[in-house]
């Protein structure tokens, strides 16, 4: 119980807060309180998929696989199957780390899997369509020609300033997510 | 329509999954369960925070903040707002529309659009769990400066050189 406590205290807080906030001023605390029910509503669509997916993948795929085609000298290919698996997914950001987490056990290249999170926080291939219907397809294709370049130098950029130890480390600990 | 996709295809991976070997299945359910509950309490206090801040900063706020002023003071000022904020890309960009209709620049929108999608502040408790407290705050701060640069070059195309 105290464990579940502790672990849940983030969460706790922030009903808090909210609670408060509702107190103070009751229009906004109720607004909160919807759009966060909202926001539940449409986690709870997408992430039951991208769990199961994930399971899958990791009980199926050898890493020998993964690491030949994603893996340490996989060279561009990795860096293009990053972007594609990235820019082809659906859901919100916080939809790809636990991919990343499993990407880690399957030994792919760190540098691979910041370009994974980078491609899926910006060149998804629905929204892209989706923008250039309500911005226009200058501004869309502009940003998208920028940041394709962007999220593979940001990766490198990344990973150059983490240690191997420290790489090493973060994959240990995916092993336990 | 991609929700329907996902899970077309997650349950075609499952059947064929359960058809070849039912123990397997089991267990990456199993694991998918295990690593959903791990996040869970992240996602949560994520999902409240989002509701704040949401119900605080509507589009008539942010329209206030970006849209009077120009130039660069209102190119940094979109760049916090997206950054704190984090918008479904399907209500993002039909609000960026409008803002853009209410008088805010393209190179503010741009900005605003950009870290609206890459920097998000309020996920950082999850992004921590998975890459450390180091990479994350790095990531968030190159993507942040990175969105300058996006506002600047659409800046330049949609109005031409």
């Amino acid at each position: 119980m105290k464990k579940l406590l502790e672990r849940y205290r983030f969460f706790i807080i922030t009903i808090i807060a909210v609670l408060i906030l509702t107190a103070i001023n009751a229009k906004i605390g109720f607004k909160a309180f919807s759009i966060a029910g909202y926001s539940f509503k449409e986690m709870s669509l997408v992430i039951p998929p991208v769990f199961v997916l994930l399971g899958l993948l990791d009980i199926w795929v050898p890493r020998e696989t993964m690491i030949k085609y994603m893996g340490e000298g996989s060279g561009i290919k990795g860096i293009i199957l990053s972007i594609l698996l990235g820019s082809a997914a659906a859901g919100p950001l916080y939809g790809a780390f636990p991919i990343a987490a499993v990407f880690m056990k399957k030994g792919v290249k760190f540098s691979n899997i910041l370009i994974f999170i980078g491609a899926w926080s910006t060149t998804k291939i629905p929204m892209f369509l989706f923008e250039m219907s309500s911005l226009g397809s200058k501004f869309a294709i502009t940003r998208l020609l920028i940041d394709i370049p962007g999220i593979i130098i940001i990766a490198y950029i990344l990973s150059s300033m983490v240690s191997k130890e420290e790489v090493k480390k973060l994959y240990e600990n995916a092993e336990n997510l | 329509m991609s929700n329907y996709i996902l899970y077309a295809i997650t349950i075609l991976l499952l059947v064929i999954s359960y058809y070849k070997d039912k123990k397997k299945t089991k267990m990456a359910l199993k694991k998918a369960w295990k690593s959903f509950e791990n996040i869970l309490p992240e996602f949560l206090g994520v999902i409240m925070l989002v509701g704040v801040l949401l119900s605080i900063l509507n589009p008539q706020v942010i329209s206030k903040i970006i849209g009077n002023s120009s130039g660069w003071v209102g190119v940094i000022l979109a760049a916090i707002v997206g950054a704190i904020t984090l918008i479904p890309g399907f209500v993002a960009f039909p609000t960026a529309a409008m803002l853009l209709k209410n008088g805010a620049g393209y190179m503010q929108i741009a900005a605003f659009v950009s870290t609206l999608m890459m920097v998000g502040v309020v996920t950082m408790p999850v992004e921590i769990k998975y890459f450390g407290k180091k990479i994350t705050i790095m990531r968030n701060i190159l993507a942040f400066i990175f969105s300058f640069i996006v506002a600047y070059i659409i800046g330049k195309v949609v109005y031409g050189v």
